[in-house]
């Protein structure tokens, strides 16, 4: 794994009036490297992600993304990203091969490029027989896979995944992960939401927010053995307790 | 039961906290009654006209002055020649042009008659209608007054004329029934049918049906508000056309009430029907705009009467709901019409209702049978 | 600019494969042509007469035949009593009943002068003072004829007599007259509904999330919304068209360019109307409540079924910010006068105008809420 940084994040804060969603957070994220990002709902997880991929700015902080500073040309930044939401990547009434081929050509690829590598990803995928597939009819095991494929069809350096596995049954989320580990051994790093606790123990690293700050950061291993936990969902479930519990 | 009223209540708050459903529900027919009670008039006012006289006399001169006068009529133009016809026509600046011949009051003197022509832009065919039947009007005026009282005036029949549920003429009555019809399909069929297939196109409906509560249940509860909401409706535009065009209810209001919510839930049911038989919202949209309002707003005898169309068609609104509840509406409204004339349209406005209801209910039940999609 | 290509490629492709849709752009304008277009009149086509004769004399019974030889009355009851007539009235049998008195014949030869009773239903207003006006016309030609055939008068009387001619619609017909006008409700409706609902759709059903998440600019995404009901609504005005004038026979003695170009002018306007209402809300159905209120208004105003010379002055001064006003005088105008640019320069400098106005306040309203 390269030691080189993709993301750089130093004392973000974001505020939304008064109400502080991000508060002081500092990470770093390495080239290839398959990054957990984990956090109860509320934590400020979304907020910290949009600010990631150019959708809004920090309000205080400095945040690198592939080198590009998000406080003042966000924009740039989504030319070098990919991005897989959780249920809305494809046009459901458009075709397999239609898709690629517009998320290639939003993403700059020229029409000529599209056509030469998109025999190439569909056989690689096994997809071949589906390019004039609507999405509609594909199930989503499958529109998974080719949301993710479509993510890093126009080669970016950082691929952030919402949430990719939900609603599929644990073999094919195995698989999918099989396609993140490929992914990331060709040097795209993967930054990944995921409600799966068991996935985290997938990441080289993973980060667990709670009420807008980061309250963990390290490889899992290291994070079972520091909490004395067996797994990453128990020491999820320690260091998340609400503060009135703990009060 | 308690929880089919908490589901009506939640529906009822759902579309009050909507500004836009409110715009719609009060703006619209309040704007329509406004515009239709003042702003649209099918009859004339100050429609520029131009003069093209030739004759320079005494008589011509009394008879521009006489067009001057009247309300229909504003003069924009004296022109000079003939050819300039054309060019005011299609500036669109004129409406006529009245040409007064040479010589007028000294060919009147010699042979006792004369012509004057009247050039119309016939574009605007109702207008121009109307431009040539009031001119005409004047002129006769002013020939009869030239006759009056010596030996050459005749006989004349003396014709009474009594206007029946409309003495002051006024053409608020033709259209309040409209404005009415109108907005209770929007607010009973469009609506309906949307909020339903909304839920439908975005998988919420799996949940209710799987929830505690009976199919029959879920869709009476989603239209229950907008039966309400439309009654308050009727209610409040009868009160607007009262307060401002001093419209009455001739008729019995409880007839009228009674046949309104007769109409709403024929509404309903198309609505329901609608919805049973679309995918996508901008498709229930798109069905319930072509297929009941446009045909409400023109087919229906709302604002054009149904006698004046062409052959087919009165055969075609027989088929249109609307077009009864406008008989029916007037019937009671307008003429004071009591129960004895508005059975025959009632009862086909039941039956339709009847059919609408059962369609729907098929459908549903086919849709529901194949696991609810 | 290759992005909003591959964009429009998307839009298209969708467009298309929506059945709905794609039936709805072909079928919608024939239909509104074909259907519409012949119904809406003003025209007063047959109006019921009932005739109560109580005199039974020659000179009733020539009255009554040069009404029923009339063809704009339909002689359709004979009632017997004053209630049945009205009841007939009540019932929307008769239109208009005449009642005529005994004693009407030898009156002509008495002192008195000869009375007759009319009942008018006079819910439509406007018919109502057209069949009066008509039947006083064919009343006072009767007279006439009796006092000619008596040697009384001069055949012709005395006084001026008008000749109206009607330029470039001779027969009245009004169809020239609503065909234009259905056309501007067609593009309306496609230029500022469906192009609003498309642009709110994705908002709605999320996929708009994705796509903000891509390099694609704000302008891109908005601009490959929008053009496809631009060319779809210069498309559906060529067919309306078309059908209008293989249907009806409908002239057109302007220029076409002169023509499209208005549209084109007119549906930018529109299109900016539909941007500005789409970030006013955040559903489908919130969109079409608020577009539907001002389209409804608009048209209503426009004069299309009236003229607007006939409305008070604040509705005038209304029609100064409505585009669908200036679309209705600038088609009728070219399409049956034969108007050239500088008769309607005035009218499309003020639409131009508007249609700037509209989109900018549109993008200020995009900003703001972005």
């Amino acid at each position: 794994m390269n030691e080189q940084k993709v993301i750089e994040v130093n004392g973000l804060v974001k505020k939304f009036g008064s109400f502080v969603a991000n508060d002081n957070l500092t990470f770093d994220v390495h080239k290839g490297e398959i990054f957990g990002f984990l956090g109860a709902n509320g934590a400020g997880k979304t907020t910290a992600i949009r600010i990631l991929c150019g959708l809004s700015r920090p309000t205080s902080g400095r945040v690198i993304v592939a080198g590009i500073d998000a406080a003042h040309r966000p924009e740039e930044i989504k030319k070098r990203i990919g991005y897989m939401s959780q249920r809305f990547s494809l046009y459901e009434d458009l075709t397999v091969s239609e898709n690629i081929e517009l998320y290639g050509g939003i993403y700059g690829m020229r029409m000529k490029e599209i056509r030469s590598r998109t025999p190439e990803l569909l056989s690689r995928l096994s997809f071949t027989a589906y390019a004039d597939t609507l999405i509609r009819s594909l199930p989503l095991g499958l529109r998974q896979k080719l949301a993710f494929a479509v993510a890093v069809f126009h080669g970016p350096g950082i691929v952030f995944l919402d949430e990719p596995t939900s609603g599929v049954d644990p073999v094919t989320r195995r698989r999918f992960w099989e396609m993140i580990y490929e992914t990331a051994g060709n040097g795209i790093t993967v930054f990944v939401t995921t409600h799966y606790m068991d996935e985290a123990e997938y990441c080289d690293r993973v980060t667990i927010m709670n009420e807008g700050r980061i309250v963990a950061l390290d490889t899992p291993a290291a994070l079972r053995q520091k909490y004395g936990t067996a797994s990453v969902e128990e020491l999820f479930v320690k260091i998340t307790r609400p503060k009135q519990e703990t009060e | 039961m308690k929880r089919f009223m908490a589901f009506v209540r939640k529906e009822f708050l759902h579309i009050f906290r909507d500004y836009r459903t409110l715009i719609i529900l009060f703006g619209l027919p309040a704007a329509q009654i406004l515009i239709f009670g003042y702003a649209v008039r099918t009859d004339l006012t100050n429609a520029p006209i131009a003069v093209l006289d030739n004759a320079r006399d005494e008589v011509s001169s009394e008879l521009i002055l006489k067009l001057e006068a009247s309300e229909f009529f504003t003069l924009t133009h004296n022109i000079k020649t003939y050819s300039e016809i054309d060019e005011i026509f299609k500036k669109g600046r004129t409406r006529a042009v009245i040409i007064f011949p040479e010589e007028l009051g000294a060919r009147l003197k010699r042979e006792g008659n004369a012509t004057v022509g009247i050039i119309t832009d016939g574009s605007e065919p109702n207008t121009a209608n109307l431009v040539a039947g009031y001119t005409t009007a004047i002129l006769n005026e002013w020939s009869a007054s030239l006759t009056a009282g010596t030996t050459q005036s005749m006989p004349l029949i003396n014709t009474e004329v009594k206007m029946y549920f409309n003495p002051n003429l006024e053409s608020q009555f033709m259209f309040v029934p409209g404005v009415i019809t109108l907005i209770l399909i929007l607010v009973s069929a469009l609506m309906t049918s949307v909020t339903i297939v909304r839920e439908k196109e975005f998988g919420t409906m799996e949940v209710l049906l799987v929830s505690p509560l009976k199919p029959w249940q879920i869709i009476t509860g989603k239209v229950a508000p907008y039966f309400f909401l439309s009654l308050v409706n009727v209610v409040i535009i009868l009160i607007m056309a009262w307060v401002v065009f001093g419209l009455p209810v001739r008729g019995s209001v409880a007839l009228l009430m009674a046949e309104t919510m007769l109409y709403i839930l024929l509404g309903l049911a198309i609505g329901i029907f609608v919805s049973a038989s679309v995918q996508k919202m901008e498709n229930a949209i798109f069905v319930s705009f072509l297929a009941l309002m446009l045909p409400s707003l023109l087919l229906s005898g709302f604002i054009f009467p149904i006698e004046n169309m062409p052959k087919g068609y009165d055969w075609v609104s027989l088929f249109l709901p609307p077009r009864w509840f406008v008989d029916i509406i007037r019937l009671i409204m307008i003429k004071g019409a009591g129960f004895s004339f508005v059975w025959k349209e009632t009862v086909i406005l039941a039956v339709m209702t009847v059919f609408f209801i059962f369609l729907s209910a098929r459908k549903f039940k086919i849709r529901l049978g194949e696991g609810g999609r | 600019m290759r992005k909003l290509l591959f964009l429009l490629k998307k839009e298209f492709r969708q467009i298309r494969r929506n059945p709905f849709l794609a039936r709805a752009i072909i079928l919608v304008p024939l239909l509104q042509m074909l259907l519409l277009v012949p119904a809406i009149t003003f025209e007063m086509k047959r109006v019921d007469l009932a005739v109560t004769d109580n005199d039974f004399t020659p000179a009733s019974r020539e009255l009554i035949a040069k009404l029923t030889g009339s063809s704009f009355f339909r002689v359709s009851d004979t009632p017997r009593s004053y209630n049945e007539a009205e009841e007939l009235l009540f019932s929307g049998d008769a239109d208009i009943v005449l009642i005529i008195p005994e004693g009407f014949s030898s009156d002509f030869h008495g002192v008195n002068r000869p009375q007759l009773q009319v009942l008018v239903d006079a819910v439509n207003a406007t018919n109502a003072q057209l069949s009066w006006s008509y039947l006083t016309s064919v009343v006072r030609d009767y007279n006439r004829d009796v006092i000619v055939s008596r040697g009384n008068a001069p055949s012709s009387l005395p006084g001026i007599t008008a000749s109206p001619r009607f330029w470039y619609n001779p027969a009245l017909n009004y169809k020239y007259y609503m065909l234009p006008g259905v056309l501007v409700i067609l593009i309306t409706a496609i230029g500022l509904l469906m192009a609003g609902l498309n642009l709110v759709r994705e908002k709605e059903i999320g996929t708009i999330e994705q796509i903000n998440v891509t390099p694609v600019m704000k302008w891109q995404l908005i601009a490959s919304k929008v053009i496809p009901f631009f060319i779809i609504g210069l498309i559906d005005l060529a067919l309306g068209l078309t059908v209008g004038w293989i249907a009806f026979d409908i002239p057109f003695e302007g220029s076409l360019l002169l023509f499209f170009g208005c549209a084109a002018i007119f549906l930018v306007a529109v299109l900016g109307l539909a941007l500005f209402f789409s970030t006013m809300a955040s559903t489908q159905q919130q969109f079409l409540f608020i577009a539907f209120f001002f389209v409804m208004i608009f048209i209503l105003m426009s004069g299309i079924f009236t003229p607007s010379e006939s409305m008070p002055r604040w509705a005038q001064q209304f029609n100064y910010v409505n585009p669908v006003a200036y679309l209705m005088r600038i088609n009728r105008m070219v399409m049956l006068k034969g108007s050239e640019f500088s008769d309607i320069a005035g009218d499309m400098g003020a639409l131009t105008l508007l249609a700037v106005s509209f989109i900018a306040l549109a993008i200020t309203a995009y900003r703001k809420r972005a």
